[in-house]
């Protein structure tokens, strides 16, 4: 995989996120406190923001070249999104939800039956998603971004919301995903736990800019860890 | 209550319950509008919408007559290209309950769209939802039950409705009476009895659809 985010220029309300990064790992987080952009450089690169300049390109298509007037929706963009809340529909089943992207027969490996089967939520399928709990909640939307067949996925502080004895639980789902799929991932955290768990890779975002990239190890003992992030 | 009653009751019913149909998709197209975009021009837009809402009914039944009628401007092309008759006939009720109908659901519509997450919606476009599916199976579902109560609103108002009808459709037994102008007609005529026996069916109706509303409004509340 790899993943090109170039001459990136987005204002936000405090700073501009202006980043410029090649990711080729296969979890890479981005890590950082609260504010620092995360989210944001994730809607850009599902092309939920339109960017003030950027060149965002995975693999060799290209789907925002700002400069080209390019910008492939969202709906095209073969990425999986997770997002903080999850966005689970509340109006629709577990089943619905999860058959809202499918794109059956591209692929065995992302077949309904096999990402229900890895993440262990087929007796939840007829509920509603306001009766699951937490931790069901964060496996039902990561099968529905799987059932996507996504080229990449893009996590946005999957366990946020969990405490830790859930979080715990869930952490080996992600690494389960993480092995089965061979997916490359941009996981957003500030959690270093999950971040040593689950990353191959960690960029640390600050006020919209990345000021360090390394191995979790180089990066959770060097820096991170005494400044408490989060 | 005569056959006659009954006709009024029904005629009054469908052609409120037509007009809230008649006026559905314009009242969510300008709800999702108002509630999703800004433009320059935008006041004034909300601001001519909702002005039956302030205006005497009869003021805005005057204006439709002059619009409407075969020498008005509308009324003329509809009379010239289709053949329509608008003015004193059931259209004219179709058109006046419409019309001051329509602020009601516009609000409705408006408000059940801003309550819907927009992030729900961008999470359906990564999901390989078109703009239109995004729209008929997220935004619409999430917003049904205050575009419902909106209608019922809508709908209840339309029954209501005599100022604007009276100007632009008059009281034709038969053709353009509706409850609320055979209740008036009846008391000017000293009918009092027949007038209450209307004004019975007129509150049943509007209760009903007011409590539709209130019920679908406090199902709205209680959702997670």
């Amino acid at each position: 995989m790899k993943l090109l985010l170039r001459n990136i220029c987005l204002p936000l309300t405090q700073f501009t996120l202006e980043v410029d990064v090649e990711i080729q790992s296969q979890v890479t987080a981005i890590f950082g406190p609260s504010g620092a952009g995360k989210t944001s450089l994730l809607d850009l690169a599902a092309g939920l923001r339109r960017p003030k300049s950027a060149v965002i390109q995975l693999n060799d298509r290209l789907l925002t070249d700002t400069a080209l007037a390019l910008n492939v929706p969202a709906r095209s963009r073969e990425m999986g999104y997770v997002p903080q809340d999850l966005g689970l529909f509340p109006h629709l089943s577990v089943r619905r939800n999860l058959l809202f992207g499918y794109k059956p027969a591209r692929n065995s490996l992302f077949s309904f039956e096999h990402v229900v089967n890895v993440l262990e939520i087929e007796s939840f399928l007829p509920r509603g998603v306001t009766d699951l709990s937490g931790g069901e909640k964060q496996r039902v939307a990561l099968a529905r971004a799987l059932l996507t067949a996504p080229r990449l996925v893009l996590l946005d502080e999957p366990l946020a919301s969990l405490d830790l004895k859930l979080k715990a639980k869930i952490i080996p789902y992600l690494r389960r995903v993480r092995d089965e799929f061979q997916l490359p991932m941009l996981y957003v955290t500030h959690d270093p736990a999950e971040v040593a768990a689950l990353c191959d890779e960690v960029l640390v975002l600050e006020r919209g800019r990345f000021l360090r990239r390394g191995t979790p190890r180089e990066i959770l003992d060097e820096v991170l860890v005494p400044r408490g992030f989060g | 209550m005569s056959a006659e009653d009954w006709q009024i009751v029904w005629f009054t019913a469908w052609v409120s319950a037509l007009s809230t149909v008649v006026i559905l998709p314009f009242g969510l197209a300008a709800g999702l509008l108002l509630a999703r975009r800004d433009w320059p021009g935008k006041s004034v837009v909300e601001t001519i919408i909702s002005l039956p809402l302030v205006m005497p009914p009869v003021a805005t039944g005057l204006l439709l007559l002059k619009l409407l009628g075969r020498r008005g401007p509308l009324g003329a092309l509809l009379h010239d290209t289709l053949h329509l008759e608008v003015v004193f006939t059931w259209l004219g009720v179709l058109v006046s309950l419409s019309i001051m109908s329509f602020p009601l659901l516009v609000r409705s519509a408006r408000v059940a769209f801003e309550e819907v997450n927009p992030r729900l919606e961008q999470i359906a476009r990564t999901l390989g939802a078109s703009d239109l599916r995004v729209f008929w199976t997220i935004t619409v579902p999430l917003a049904a039950r205050g575009i419902s109560a909106g209608m019922i609103l809508a709908f209840a108002r339309a029954l209501g409705e005599f100022g604007a009808t009276i100007m632009v459709a008059g009281n034709i037994p038969g053709r353009t009476s509706t409850l609320s102008l055979a209740i008036f007609q009846s008391v000017q005529m000293g009918e009092d009895g027949h007038a209450f026996r209307l004004l019975t069916v007129s509150v049943a109706l509007a209760f009903a659809a007011v409590w539709a509303s209130e019920y679908l409004a406090r199902k709205k509340r209680a959702l997670p």
